[in-house]
């Protein structure tokens, strides 16, 4: 199992190195940093030392990959590639391109982000698999066929809809709760309901449908017929053989969002004022502080892997069947 | 006197139509995808969302006719001048819907309204001032006063119906007539459905036509534009974007996953950490990057630009690239799968052992085979794509804010929706057109899903 894991991790490092150069690529080569000091400046007549002077200040006036003015290692660690790229891969996140340490802001910035995603990802799952378990049970009757319909129409709605809405009858006609903002400590549970209801209602759609097919599919096996055979009534056969088997499936496929939760949701965060990493993100985008989407590039790409790796190992934890080699 | 303007989007959305008959045409001659494709349109919701999809698909296509009116001669300095073209371009859909892209207010005015939607100053005859609604210029200038506007809609409303009924009968009548002479191949298509979808939609059509001669249905904008003409001009922007978008994915999946579950080696591996890398880095923070290195590439090069549509379509088709660039690895990877099942099936071998060349293994055997993934992909990405159009517009990374699009609306009801009292009605309408398309789309694709996923389709139950 150690072994294993550690293998998996050696895989990820090409993965984190593709990420990497995919980003410097697209950040330093495609857009020169002239273009973004252009951009970053704002003016169309910018001076070409004011450019310069934009360029030292976040070091990005070093040659590309190979700095001939240096001597020996500093001849590659004296470069942008190194100074921006791979100190990423050592989590050494540097300063964004307004000055600020990304590092802290993250560690600052986390916390609400989690306090919106955690809820909402349990929540969301134990909803989802109720109304799924409820359509199974009710399987050819006119509440499948409706609650299907429904279940296809919320998820033809665009989360941005749900947001809207969700502010504006709960938060402004009905006055149940602010409408954004954030406090820290128990005081923020006012300010949370709603971003986590909404985020469970957006999700309800597809969720639903996804585990729907998951426990039918389960539903059709030989030990389903087995039970009903020996008499079992059709609660315990729902409870005691479709739910746990139906879990598995189910649990395996969830656990790959688990570490990307951390990053926080772009849209909540943003309509809700929540000063997690989604906004924070978001802000980096409309500022174009192209030093912070980077480094969230990374981090996503980082825990994305790491969710690949819980997925596989749950695998062997819920089903003894499959061997880890 | 027109100059026509052809936008590189147009000439993409007219091959993709021209293509997508095409493979019409080739379904017919196989039996075995016909009869697939029967069992989608025999299913009243199947053939009721295909016929939403074709009427917005319909309207994309006449908003993807440009043109630019000639200026008028006294304008230009003399008969020997070049013949100055209007900066503004049309199309097709514009003059269908003169009347509502050329009657503007000054600000918001709630649907059907006859006055501002809040109060203005004004100067009365003797000079002093006053607040008040402004009658609106052209929202029902037609009747006195608020009295008769009720009773005013409500005639027209009639009037409109019956003119789009008879409308719609004409084309009705004509395929029941059709039907009932050439009886000879057993119907299956529940027509009842269609005529009546058709007639909905042609009636609905109608009266909005007619309507909004009178009135703004569906009220006006901060600068006192119609709303409703801006979310239909949107339903090109949806259109493209999910058909386009879709349209990139392909090549990229299909190529790349068919190969590596077929050659597998080193082949397999590239593709593997290929999508693998792609997929891990958060889709929306990829999109977003690029989105901003094309705007400073715009920025930087303006002279190649020199209609503001021209950088609004360029900035389009490469929100479409890069959106299909991102999203094609799920495909790929379901191809993969299906081509490693199908490559080791006995008759691939066969082929082998007969020394058929690998394009013919591919060509013949392989793809066909995989055929039903493509196809239920396609379906679904279209929806996934319309919708996050909505979100990335909001984000400031979607299409160009001169581009009317349902993101573009949203985005601008923010701030309307926080005044008091509330401009619900921008929100609403590009909710209503957006949900329709996407809802369709949706119930298309579980059609289709139904009768080609071999797992759920009809025949193998």
């Amino acid at each position: 199992m150690l072994a294993y894991i550690f293998r998996r991790f050696v895989y990820a490092i090409p993965i984190l190195i593709g990420v990497n150069i995919l980003t410097f690529i697209l950040f330093f080569m495609v857009n020169t940093p002239d273009q973004m000091a252009r951009v970053h400046l704002g003016d169309k007549h910018v001076t070409q030392d004011a450019i310069d002077n934009w360029k030292v200040q976040r070091g990005y006036d070093k040659p590309l990959f190979i700095n001939a003015q240096q001597d020996a290692t500093n001849m590659f660690t004296d470069t942008i590639f190194f100074e921006k790229s791979i100190k990423l891969l050592a989590f050494d996140f540097g300063k964004s391109d307004e000055g600020r340490n990304i590092m802290s802001d993250i560690k600052e910035r986390m916390w609400p982000s989690l306090a919106v995603q955690i809820p909402t990802f349990v929540i969301g799952l134990l909803v989802n698999i109720c109304f799924a378990l409820l359509i199974v049970m009710f399987r050819a009757s006119l509440f499948e066929i409706t609650a299907l319909t429904a279940c296809v129409a919320m998820l033809s709605i665009s989360s941005v809809f749900y947001i809207i809405g969700g502010q504006f009858f709960f938060a402004k006609l009905w006055n149940l709760v602010p409408i954004s903002g954030y406090l820290s400590g128990m005081e923020a549970i006012s300010f949370l309901i709603l971003p986590i209801i909404i985020g469970v209602i957006s999700g309800v759609g597809s969720g639903t449908r996804l585990y729907r097919t998951i426990f039918i599919e389960e539903a059709s096996r030989d030990y389903m017929r087995t039970a009903r055979a020996k008499g079992v009534s059709e609660l315990s056969i729902l409870f005691k053989h479709l739910l746990p088997n139906g879990m598995i499936p189910i649990l395996t496929s969830v656990v790959v969002v688990i570490p990307t939760l951390f990053m926080g949701s772009l849209l909540i965060e943003s309509f809700f004022g929540i000063p997690g990493l989604g906004s924070y993100t978001l802000d980096a985008i409309q500022a174009q502080d192209f030093a912070v989407v980077r480094c969230m590039v990374f981090l996503g790409a980082c825990l994305y892997i790491v969710g690949l790796l819980l997925t596989d190992i749950s695998y062997t934890l819920v089903d003894p069947r499959v061997k880890l080699s | 006197m027109i100059s026509p303007v052809v936008l590189w989007s147009d000439i993409l959305i007219f091959s993709l139509a021209v293509s997508v008959g095409l493979f019409i045409f080739q379904v017919r001659k196989k039996p075995q995808a016909k009869a697939r494709w029967r069992s989608v349109f025999e299913s009243k919701i199947g053939l009721t969302s295909f016929i939403i999809i074709v009427f917005y698909v319909l309207i994309s296509l006449m908003d993807s006719v440009h043109f630019r009116e000639q200026l008028s001669q006294f304008e230009a300095d003399g008969p020997d001048q070049n013949l100055a073209y209007s900066s503004e371009v049309k199309s097709i859909l514009d003059i269908a819907l003169k009347n509502l892209n050329s009657t503007t207010e000054t600000t918001y005015s709630s649907p059907f309204s006859l006055y501002s939607f809040s109060k203005e100053n004004m100067t009365n005859d003797d000079g002093s001032v006053y607040r008040d609604f402004i009658r609106l210029k052209h929202g029902g200038a037609h009747i006195q006063g608020d009295e008769e506007r009720f009773s005013d809609i409500l005639i027209k409303s009639v009037q409109a119906l019956l003119i789009g009924l008879l409308i719609a009968a004409i084309p009705v009548m004509l395929h029941v007539m059709m039907r009932k002479k050439s009886n000879h191949e057993e119907d299956y298509i529940p027509w009842n459905v269609a005529y009546g979808t058709i007639i909905t939609l042609i009636s609905l059509a109608t009266w909005v036509i007619i309507l909004s001669q009178y009135y703004h249905i569906l009220g006006t904008d901060k600068v006192g534009q119609d709303v409703l003409y801006q979310s239909i001009k949107s339903i090109r922007t949806g259109v493209l974007i999910g058909t386009l978008a879709t349209l990139v994915t392909l090549p990229f999946a299909i190529i790349l996953g068919i190969s590596a579950g077929y050659f597998k080696g080193w082949i397999d591996d590239t593709v593997q950490f290929i999508y693998t890398t792609l997929s891990s880095i958060p889709g929306i923070l990829l999109i977003a990057a690029s989105v901003l290195l094309i705007d400073v590439y715009i920025e930087t090069n303006p002279e190649k630009f020199n209609l503001t549509i021209l950088r609004s379509d360029f900035k389009f088709i490469a929100l479409c690239a890069i959106l299909g660039l991102t999203s094609w690895t799920t495909l790929c990877r379901m191809l993969r799968a299906e081509t490693l099942k199908v490559s080791q099936l006995d008759y691939v071998q066969a082929a082998h052992a007969f020394g058929v060349s690998h394009r013919g293994v591919i060509g013949k055997h392989i793809l066909p085979n995989v055929t039903h993934i493509i196809l239920i992909a396609v379906v679904l990405d279209f929806s996934a794509f319309v919708l996050a159009e909505a979100v990335l517009s909001y984000i400031g990374v979607g299409v160009d804010p001169n581009m009317y699009s349902w993101g573009n609306m949203i985005n601008a009801a923010r701030s309307e929706l926080s005044r008091d009292p509330t401009v619900w009605w921008s929100v609403t309408s590009a909710f209503i057109l957006m949900f329709t398309l996407v809802l369709a789309a949706n119930l298309f694709s579980d059609e289709v899903r139904n009768a080609f996923d071999p797992r759920t389709a009809k025949g193998n139950e």
